[in-house]
Protein backbone atom coordinates (compact mmCIF):
# COMPACT_ATOMS: atom_id res chain seq x y z
CA UNK A 1 0.00 0.00 0.00
CA UNK A 2 2.66 2.54 0.82
CA UNK A 3 4.52 1.45 -2.36
CA UNK A 4 1.56 2.51 -4.17
CA UNK A 5 0.58 5.36 -2.81
CA UNK A 6 4.20 7.03 -2.96
CA UNK A 7 4.99 6.11 -6.64
CA UNK A 8 2.32 9.40 -7.20
CA UNK A 9 5.06 11.55 -5.43
CA UNK A 10 7.37 10.02 -7.77
CA UNK A 11 5.45 11.31 -10.52
CA UNK A 12 4.19 14.49 -9.68
CA UNK A 13 8.46 15.44 -8.69
CA UNK A 14 9.13 13.77 -12.59
CA UNK A 15 6.30 16.34 -14.13
CA UNK A 16 7.69 19.39 -11.85
CA UNK A 17 11.20 18.41 -13.22
CA UNK A 18 10.12 18.09 -16.81
CA UNK A 19 8.54 21.49 -16.49
CA UNK A 20 11.50 23.36 -14.78
CA UNK A 21 14.01 21.79 -17.98
CA UNK A 22 11.05 22.90 -20.19
CA UNK A 23 11.39 26.28 -18.85
CA UNK A 24 15.45 26.44 -18.84
CA UNK A 25 15.57 25.83 -22.36
CA UNK A 26 12.32 28.62 -23.08
CA UNK A 27 13.70 31.58 -21.24
CA UNK A 28 16.20 33.97 -21.86
CA UNK A 29 17.22 35.45 -18.68
CA UNK A 30 19.98 34.07 -17.32
CA UNK A 31 19.59 34.85 -13.90
CA UNK A 32 16.36 32.80 -14.05
CA UNK A 33 17.54 30.05 -15.09
CA UNK A 34 20.07 30.08 -12.54
CA UNK A 35 16.98 30.48 -10.21
CA UNK A 36 15.82 27.28 -11.85
CA UNK A 37 18.94 25.44 -12.13
CA UNK A 38 18.89 25.74 -8.37
CA UNK A 39 15.10 24.54 -8.02
CA UNK A 40 16.03 21.75 -10.55
CA UNK A 41 18.33 20.50 -8.17
CA UNK A 42 15.80 20.77 -4.90
CA UNK A 43 13.34 18.35 -6.58
CA UNK A 44 15.64 16.35 -8.09
CA UNK A 45 17.11 15.72 -4.56
CA UNK A 46 13.72 14.90 -3.35
CA UNK A 47 12.88 13.03 -5.76
CA UNK A 48 16.33 11.19 -4.46
CA UNK A 49 14.77 10.74 -1.21
CA UNK A 50 11.20 9.34 -2.39
CA UNK A 51 13.24 6.61 -4.34
CA UNK A 52 14.84 5.86 -0.62
CA UNK A 53 18.19 7.30 -2.08
CA UNK A 54 18.45 8.83 1.14
CA UNK A 55 22.95 9.61 0.15
CA UNK A 56 22.62 10.53 -3.46
CA UNK A 57 19.32 13.32 -2.21
CA UNK A 58 22.11 14.52 0.60
CA UNK A 59 24.72 14.75 -1.96
CA UNK A 60 22.69 16.64 -4.56
CA UNK A 61 20.68 18.77 -1.82
CA UNK A 62 24.68 20.23 -0.81
CA UNK A 63 26.34 20.46 -4.23
CA UNK A 64 23.53 20.75 -6.99
CA UNK A 65 21.09 23.12 -4.35
CA UNK A 66 23.69 24.78 -2.36
CA UNK A 67 27.34 25.03 -4.35
CA UNK A 68 26.26 24.81 -8.02
CA UNK A 69 23.81 27.95 -7.40
CA UNK A 70 26.96 29.88 -6.47
CA UNK A 71 28.77 28.99 -8.69
CA UNK A 72 26.60 30.14 -11.80
CA UNK A 73 26.13 33.41 -10.23
CA UNK A 74 29.44 34.03 -9.75
CA UNK A 75 30.12 33.18 -13.25
CA UNK A 76 27.11 35.58 -14.20
CA UNK A 77 29.54 38.09 -12.87
CA UNK A 78 31.46 37.75 -15.65
CA UNK A 79 29.46 37.47 -18.18
CA UNK A 80 25.93 39.13 -19.48
CA UNK A 81 22.30 39.07 -18.36
CA UNK A 82 20.62 37.82 -21.47
CA UNK A 83 21.72 34.47 -23.51
CA UNK A 84 22.16 35.00 -27.05
CA UNK A 85 19.53 34.09 -29.79
CA UNK A 86 20.73 31.01 -30.95
CA UNK A 87 20.10 29.99 -35.01
CA UNK A 88 17.88 27.54 -35.56
CA UNK A 89 20.29 24.89 -37.29
CA UNK A 90 21.94 24.70 -34.51
CA UNK A 91 18.58 23.91 -32.39
CA UNK A 92 18.61 20.95 -35.24
CA UNK A 93 21.56 19.76 -34.61
CA UNK A 94 21.45 19.70 -31.29
CA UNK A 95 17.58 17.89 -31.70
CA UNK A 96 19.56 15.19 -33.53
CA UNK A 97 21.35 14.41 -30.93
CA UNK A 98 18.99 14.53 -28.24
CA UNK A 99 17.12 12.11 -30.31
CA UNK A 100 19.88 9.97 -31.21
CA UNK A 101 21.40 9.23 -27.27
CA UNK A 102 17.31 8.85 -26.46
CA UNK A 103 17.08 6.04 -28.74
CA UNK A 104 20.63 4.74 -27.25
CA UNK A 105 18.36 4.96 -24.39
CA UNK A 106 15.17 3.12 -24.86
CA UNK A 107 17.02 0.36 -26.74
CA UNK A 108 18.66 -0.49 -23.36
CA UNK A 109 15.69 -0.16 -21.58
CA UNK A 110 14.65 -3.50 -21.10
CA UNK A 111 17.88 -4.82 -20.30
CA UNK A 112 17.16 -3.38 -16.76
CA UNK A 113 16.14 -4.86 -14.07
CA UNK A 114 12.34 -4.22 -13.26
CA UNK A 115 12.81 -1.63 -9.69
CA UNK A 116 13.45 -2.67 -6.33
CA UNK A 117 14.11 -6.21 -7.64
CA UNK A 118 15.88 -8.68 -6.17
CA UNK A 119 17.56 -10.54 -8.82
CA UNK A 120 19.34 -7.09 -9.60
CA UNK A 121 23.22 -7.77 -9.44
CA UNK A 122 23.07 -5.06 -6.78
CA UNK A 123 20.51 -6.94 -4.93
CA UNK A 124 21.99 -10.29 -5.63
CA UNK A 125 26.03 -10.61 -5.36
CA UNK A 126 28.53 -8.94 -3.26
CA UNK A 127 26.14 -6.53 -2.19
CA UNK A 128 23.99 -8.24 -0.03
CA UNK A 129 26.91 -9.69 2.07
CA UNK A 130 27.84 -6.39 3.31
CA UNK A 131 24.65 -5.57 3.76
CA UNK A 132 24.41 -8.37 5.95
CA UNK A 133 27.82 -8.32 7.57
CA UNK A 134 26.96 -4.45 8.18
CA UNK A 135 24.95 -5.28 11.13
CA UNK A 136 27.64 -7.22 13.23
CA UNK A 137 30.55 -5.51 12.39
CA UNK A 138 29.57 -1.59 12.66
CA UNK A 139 26.73 -1.78 15.75
CA UNK A 140 27.15 1.93 15.81
CA UNK A 141 26.26 2.93 11.77
CA UNK A 142 23.29 3.07 10.59
CA UNK A 143 23.48 3.56 7.23
CA UNK A 144 24.77 0.52 4.89
CA UNK A 145 25.43 3.22 2.42
CA UNK A 146 27.79 5.55 5.28
CA UNK A 147 29.64 2.16 6.45
CA UNK A 148 31.16 1.07 3.12
CA UNK A 149 32.48 4.57 2.22
CA UNK A 150 33.52 5.55 5.30
CA UNK A 151 35.15 2.35 6.44
CA UNK A 152 34.73 -1.11 4.39
CA UNK A 153 36.34 0.90 1.20
CA UNK A 154 37.61 3.92 3.62
CA UNK A 155 40.73 4.32 1.73
CA UNK A 156 39.39 4.97 -1.62
CA UNK A 157 36.97 7.53 -0.08
CA UNK A 158 40.22 9.18 1.81
CA UNK A 159 41.88 9.50 -1.86
CA UNK A 160 38.97 11.02 -3.27
CA UNK A 161 38.96 13.55 -0.58
CA UNK A 162 42.94 14.04 -0.88
CA UNK A 163 41.79 14.51 -5.11
CA UNK A 164 39.27 16.81 -4.03
CA UNK A 165 41.11 18.83 -1.98
CA UNK A 166 44.10 19.29 -4.17
CA UNK A 167 41.94 20.40 -6.95
CA UNK A 168 40.68 23.17 -4.36
CA UNK A 169 44.44 24.04 -3.46
CA UNK A 170 45.20 24.24 -6.76
CA UNK A 171 42.42 26.13 -8.06
CA UNK A 172 43.08 28.77 -5.21
CA UNK A 173 46.71 28.99 -6.47
CA UNK A 174 45.97 29.78 -9.93
CA UNK A 175 42.82 31.98 -9.08
CA UNK A 176 44.68 33.75 -5.93
CA UNK A 177 42.69 33.83 -2.98
CA UNK A 178 39.47 36.43 -2.50
CA UNK A 179 40.40 40.50 -2.76
CA UNK A 180 43.87 40.41 -3.36
CA UNK A 181 43.76 41.54 -6.94
CA UNK A 182 40.91 44.58 -5.84
CA UNK A 183 43.73 45.65 -3.38
CA UNK A 184 46.62 45.97 -5.71
CA UNK A 185 44.15 48.02 -8.46
CA UNK A 186 43.61 50.33 -5.77
CA UNK B 1 -4.67 3.22 6.67
CA UNK B 2 -6.65 6.02 7.15
CA UNK B 3 -3.18 8.01 8.25
CA UNK B 4 -1.88 6.99 5.19
CA UNK B 5 -4.98 8.59 3.30
CA UNK B 6 -4.44 12.06 5.29
CA UNK B 7 -0.58 11.74 5.05
CA UNK B 8 -1.26 11.20 1.22
CA UNK B 9 -3.66 14.18 0.89
CA UNK B 10 -1.28 16.72 3.24
CA UNK B 11 1.68 15.73 0.58
CA UNK B 12 -0.76 16.13 -2.55
CA UNK B 13 -1.50 19.75 -0.63
CA UNK B 14 2.26 20.52 -0.19
CA UNK B 15 2.95 19.13 -3.79
CA UNK B 16 -0.07 21.59 -4.97
CA UNK B 17 1.22 24.41 -3.64
CA UNK B 18 5.15 23.51 -5.45
CA UNK B 19 3.42 23.58 -8.61
CA UNK B 20 1.96 27.05 -7.70
CA UNK B 21 5.03 28.62 -6.70
CA UNK B 22 7.05 27.05 -9.67
CA UNK B 23 4.47 28.66 -12.22
CA UNK B 24 5.54 32.30 -10.32
CA UNK B 25 8.90 31.29 -10.95
CA UNK B 26 8.27 30.46 -14.88
CA UNK B 27 6.34 33.70 -15.23
CA UNK B 28 7.98 36.27 -12.64
CA UNK B 29 7.79 39.55 -13.98
CA UNK B 30 10.76 41.05 -12.15
CA UNK B 31 13.62 39.22 -10.55
CA UNK B 32 12.67 39.58 -7.07
CA UNK B 33 9.47 37.91 -8.12
CA UNK B 34 11.66 35.15 -8.87
CA UNK B 35 14.09 34.96 -5.35
CA UNK B 36 11.58 34.86 -3.64
CA UNK B 37 9.90 32.08 -5.52
CA UNK B 38 12.54 30.08 -4.80
CA UNK B 39 13.14 31.04 -1.35
CA UNK B 40 9.53 29.87 -1.02
CA UNK B 41 10.22 26.76 -2.85
CA UNK B 42 12.89 25.76 -0.79
CA UNK B 43 10.59 26.03 2.06
CA UNK B 44 8.27 23.89 0.28
CA UNK B 45 10.88 21.04 -0.39
CA UNK B 46 11.74 21.21 3.38
CA UNK B 47 8.30 20.86 4.66
CA UNK B 48 7.74 18.16 1.39
CA UNK B 49 10.48 16.10 2.53
CA UNK B 50 9.39 16.39 6.49
CA UNK B 51 6.39 14.69 5.72
CA UNK B 52 7.45 12.47 3.44
CA UNK B 53 10.02 10.80 6.10
CA UNK B 54 7.06 11.01 8.78
CA UNK B 55 4.79 9.32 6.52
CA UNK B 56 7.30 6.72 4.70
CA UNK B 57 9.16 6.52 8.60
CA UNK B 58 12.42 7.02 7.59
CA UNK B 59 13.88 9.80 10.08
CA UNK B 60 16.90 9.31 8.23
CA UNK B 61 15.16 11.69 5.44
CA UNK B 62 14.44 14.47 7.83
CA UNK B 63 18.55 15.10 8.11
CA UNK B 64 18.51 15.98 4.35
CA UNK B 65 15.25 18.14 5.38
CA UNK B 66 17.77 19.97 7.37
CA UNK B 67 20.30 20.58 5.31
CA UNK B 68 18.14 21.76 2.83
CA UNK B 69 16.85 24.63 4.89
CA UNK B 70 20.87 25.51 5.40
CA UNK B 71 21.59 25.20 1.76
CA UNK B 72 17.98 27.72 0.76
CA UNK B 73 19.35 29.94 3.68
CA UNK B 74 23.07 29.82 2.32
CA UNK B 75 21.87 30.04 -1.69
CA UNK B 76 19.57 33.10 -0.95
CA UNK B 77 22.00 34.96 0.90
CA UNK B 78 24.21 34.53 -2.22
CA UNK B 79 21.61 35.81 -4.72
CA UNK B 80 20.82 39.04 -2.37
CA UNK B 81 24.67 39.99 -2.56
CA UNK B 82 25.14 39.41 -6.18
CA UNK B 83 21.86 41.74 -6.32
CA UNK B 84 23.54 44.42 -3.55
CA UNK B 85 26.80 44.51 -4.93
CA UNK B 86 27.14 42.56 -8.03
CA UNK B 87 30.47 40.58 -6.34
CA UNK B 88 30.59 37.10 -3.99
CA UNK B 89 34.28 37.83 -3.42
CA UNK B 90 34.10 39.94 -0.44
CA UNK B 91 32.53 38.98 3.22
CA UNK B 92 29.13 41.21 3.61
CA UNK B 93 30.23 43.24 6.95
CA UNK B 94 33.47 44.87 5.01
CA UNK B 95 30.92 45.74 1.89
CA UNK B 96 29.40 48.54 3.64
CA UNK B 97 32.90 49.95 4.64
CA UNK B 98 34.16 49.16 1.08
CA UNK B 99 30.62 50.87 -0.67
CA UNK B 100 31.44 54.44 1.93
CA UNK B 101 35.13 54.52 0.29
CA UNK B 102 33.82 53.93 -2.97
CA UNK B 103 31.34 56.44 -2.39
CA UNK B 104 34.01 59.14 -1.06
CA UNK B 105 36.20 58.75 -3.88
CA UNK B 106 33.16 59.18 -6.38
Amino acid sequence: MMGDLTQYFDYVLMAMLLAVGVAVIRLRNLFAIVMLTGVYSLLSAAWFTSLDALDVGFTEAAVGAGISTVLLLAAMLLTSRECDKVSVSRHWAALAVCVAAGAVLLYALPDMPVYGSPDTPVNAGVGMEYMDRTADDLKKIPNVVTAVLGSYRGFDTMGEVFVVFAAGVGVALLMGLSGRRREEDE
Amino acid sequence: MFVTLVDFAVLGMVALGMAFILARLFIGPTLYDRVLAVNAFGTKTVIFLVVFALMVGEPAAIDIALLYALMNFIATIAILKFFRYRSLEVALSQMALRRALDGEDD
